[in-house]
């Protein structure tokens, strides 16, 4: 369905039908109930525990927090708009966009949780299943439907994946928490190999495409590169599949450990191909039976179908002559835009890493002036990233120069996308209970050493992740620099990697040496990237370098210091 | 003591025969591994015949013997151990089974949706005035995205 608004602009986004809509409805009731059965002592903590998270809400340090989904990191400008009125009168006028493209609230009451809830129904929106041992929000390639290197849109499968998860009876109580990501693109956007499931759309031999299907990946403490399980999967069996893999793993996965309990661990523990073998098994007994037609793939594609661009959109000349007369335009073009597959149309990084802002965070006034930029420029529509930034998917190149001085103005054009203060961070100490040590007052530090912009841009593709524990929400074990808090005695210490990547030429970080104290987190960051300028070949970026010459230079530099 | 089966609160008739006691008369629900040591011997018993399983129990083991048995308990320990929806949907998807399969122990109120869609239909709360709240919970939701059982 696509849905007329404001005059020429159309959403190609996934619109609920009725039966999307009473599930949703249906759910928040549900949860109102609940909250005041636990309220009136009626069900005990443990059991609330497990039914609040599965509607995204966590007791943290503070305050409970609230996980709200953004399928696939796809929004609308009247859902944006939802989002900022929720963070005026819910919680404390801002909003955090987390790595798997998500939003949290920090501030949320308990009993009014399902009032949120309510709001969010009412655009399309729910927190189901955004925690707890459960399916999570299945995520894609944040340039889905308009990057250059693109085999299929992702999207249709992410939403069918989404139904097919979403209360799934069987599935809700897994051993653990379980991830899904799809790429349909040559470069992986979308960290495919690092999920429970990794699924990335492929062409076989005879030119049709299919799923080249990943198992056992995954983050957080022990951190494992997915194995292919299945090269080619046709599209017909997509939900059979994931069906056999979810059985085997909720079966056999082990429950005795919570940090056993990933479905890595399970393959990791009976050896790929065994675990192939019972998948299959499973698979072979009912693959019939689910079948996916190619009616109802027609029809979820028929919901991402592309926006209706303007195929002059090209022949504009303002935008050449701006970047020549405005160097600082022409800079954020070169860092925070990507081509588009549309000639004359570009993608628009919005950063959420401006210097004194905890990363990924917005305010409720950005939020509704994001909305309306996005009806302006962006066919009101706009995207999550994975790198806790927003895009702006369809922009006009004739519409780049008002739109880069409106972000300016709003502080959301720092042009520091994929630099070195493109950092990603969680809550750490500031918020969340679990933390060993914080992560957003050492953002800000490193943004603040790093404040030549020149510097910055000579230094180039730099992904920094920070996580304040070993639960690693910030991928810092895939971050090109990762950091990582540890609890020494009570103090906070802070454990570096270096050379992990999330994309195609998956790594996981090697350890520099010693935890550092906290005072010195900042200076061995910038070290490492002086011991790069000095030693880099032509041309040679820092996730080459590190291959190429080990960690031992950097180590030398950074623990000499000390 | 009462349950609830198809949609309908009812009098409890079966009586728990633990792996030690001799056996009794009328309806009886023994453990999957008495069931497996003494089968002969319970073949022969006057009165309807049931087996508990556990979550670590596998339901393939009771595939050769269902036409035997009115009646499978699952009997949770633990609410968030959820193998046994899987063994609930393997029973009446992959091994056909007809009879009741009926869920008891530790099993949450706020479960009962998701296990009558993997195929459970009767359900013994550990706290009788749970009834009730049970047999409303069942309708908690009016539609569904995927195939279960129901
Ligand atoms: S990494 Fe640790 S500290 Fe950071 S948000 Fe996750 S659990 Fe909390």
């Amino acid at each position: 369905m696509i849905f007329r608004l404001q005059g020429t602009k159309t959403l190609t986004m996934y619109q609920y039908n009725d039966t999307d809509q009473t599930l949703v409805d249906e759910r928040v009731a549900q949860f109102r109930r609940q909250t005041e059965q636990f309220l009136k002592g009626e069900i005990t903590d443990d059991q609330f525990r497990a039914l609040r998270l599965r509607n995204g809400l966590y007791i943290q340090t503070h305050a409970p927090m609230l996980r709200i989904a953004v399928p696939y990191g796809l929004l609308s400008s009247r859902q944006l708009r939802k989002i900022a009125h929720i963070a005026r009168h819910y919680d404390k006028n801002y909003c955090h966009f987390t790595t798997r493209q998500n939003i949290q609230f920090n501030w949320p009451k308990l009993e009014q949780v399902p009032d949120i809830l309510a709001e969010l129904a009412d655009v399309q929106m729910h927190a189901i299943q955004t925690s707890g041992n459960c399916i999570r929000n299945t995520t894609a390639d944040h340039l889905a439907g308009i990057c250059i290197d693109e085999i299929e849109d992702p999207r249709p499968y992410c939403e069918i994946i989404r139904q097919w998860s979403t209360l799934h009876p069987e599935f809700d109580y897994l051993p653990r928490k379980f991830k899904i990501a799809v790429s349909g693109a040559l470069h992986d956007r979308a960290a495919t190999q690092f999920h429970d499931i990794g699924l990335h759309l492929v062409n076989n031999d005879a030119g049709e495409t299919g799923f080249r299907v990943l198992v056992g990946g995954g983050l957080g403490r022990t951190p494992i590169i997915g194995q292919v399980i299945k090269p080619y999967l046709e599209k017909k069996h997509l939900l059979s599949y994931l069906e056999a893999i979810l059985r085997i793993y909720n079966l056999f996965g082990r429950r005795d450990n919570k940090y056993k309990a990933r479905i890595k661990i399970l393959v990791k523990e009976s050896g790929l191909d065994n675990f192939a073998d019972l998948v299959e098994q499973e698979w072979l007994l009912t693959r019939d039976a689910q079948e996916l037609s190619a009616e109802r793939i027609q029809a979820m594609k028929m919901q991402f179908v592309a926006f209706d661009y303007d195929a002059d959109a090209g022949q504009d000349h303002s935008f050449a002559q701006y970047q020549q007369d405005q160097p600082k335009f022409a800079t954020w073009i070169r860092h925070n835009t990507v081509a588009h597959k549309m000639a004359g149309y570009r993608a628009v990084f919005l950063s959420l890493k401006a210097p004194d802002v905890p990363p990924g965070d917005m305010t409720d006034a950005q939020l509704d002036a994001v909305a309306d930029l996005a009806d302006r420029y962006s066919f009101g529509q706009l995207r999550t990233t994975h790198r806790q930034n927003l895009i702006f998917a369809d922009v006009k190149q004739a519409d780049l120069y008002p739109l880069w001085q409106q972000l300016d103005a709003l502080k959301l054009a720092t042009p520091n996308i994929g630099t070195a203060t493109d950092i990603i961070c969680c809550p750490g100490l500031d918020f969340c209970s679990l933390a060993n040590a914080s992560s957003i007052g050492i953002a800000k530090e490193i943004n603040e050493a790093l404040d030549d912009m020149d510097y910055l841009h000579d230094i180039g593709d730099v992904k920094i992740n920070m996580s304040g524990c070993m639960n690693g929400c910030a991928h810092q074990s895939v971050g090109h620099i990762g950091i990582l808090g540890v609890d020494k005695k009570g103090t906070e210490w802070y454990q570096l990697t270096l050379g992990g990547s999330s994309e195609n030429e998956a790594a996981i970080g090697d350890r520099l040496g010693p935890a550092v104290a906290k005072h010195e987190v900042t200076q061995a960051i910038t070290t490492i990237l002086d011991v790069y300028v000095k030693q880099r070949l032509d041309g040679e970026s820092f996730l080459d370098m590190v291959k190429r010459v080990g960690i031992d230079p950097f180590k030398e530099q950074v623990y000499a210091t000390h | 003591m009462q349950l609830i089966k198809d949609r309908h609160i009812i009098d409890d008739t079966w009586r728990y025969l633990a792996d030690d006691a001799a056996p009794i008369d009328g309806d009886i629900t023994v453990s999957l591994a008495r069931w497996l040591n003494d089968k002969a011997q319970l073949l022969g018993h006057q009165g309807k015949l049931g087996v508990r399983i556990g979550p670590s129990d596998s339901a393939a083991d009771l595939a050769d013997d269902l036409a035997h048995l009115q009646l499978i308990e699952l009997d949770f320990p633990d609410f968030a151990d959820g193998r046994l929806f899987s063994q609930a949907w393997l029973l009446r998807c992959r091994y056909h089974y007809a009879g009741e399969i009926r869920a008891t122990g530790h099993y949450m109120s706020d479960q009962v949706f998701y296990l009558s869609r993997v195929g459970v239909n009767a359900f013994k709360p550990e706290q009788a005035g749970h009834l009730a709240v049970e047999l409303s919970h069942l309708n908690d939701f009016t539609v569904q995205y995927q195939k279960s059982v129901n």
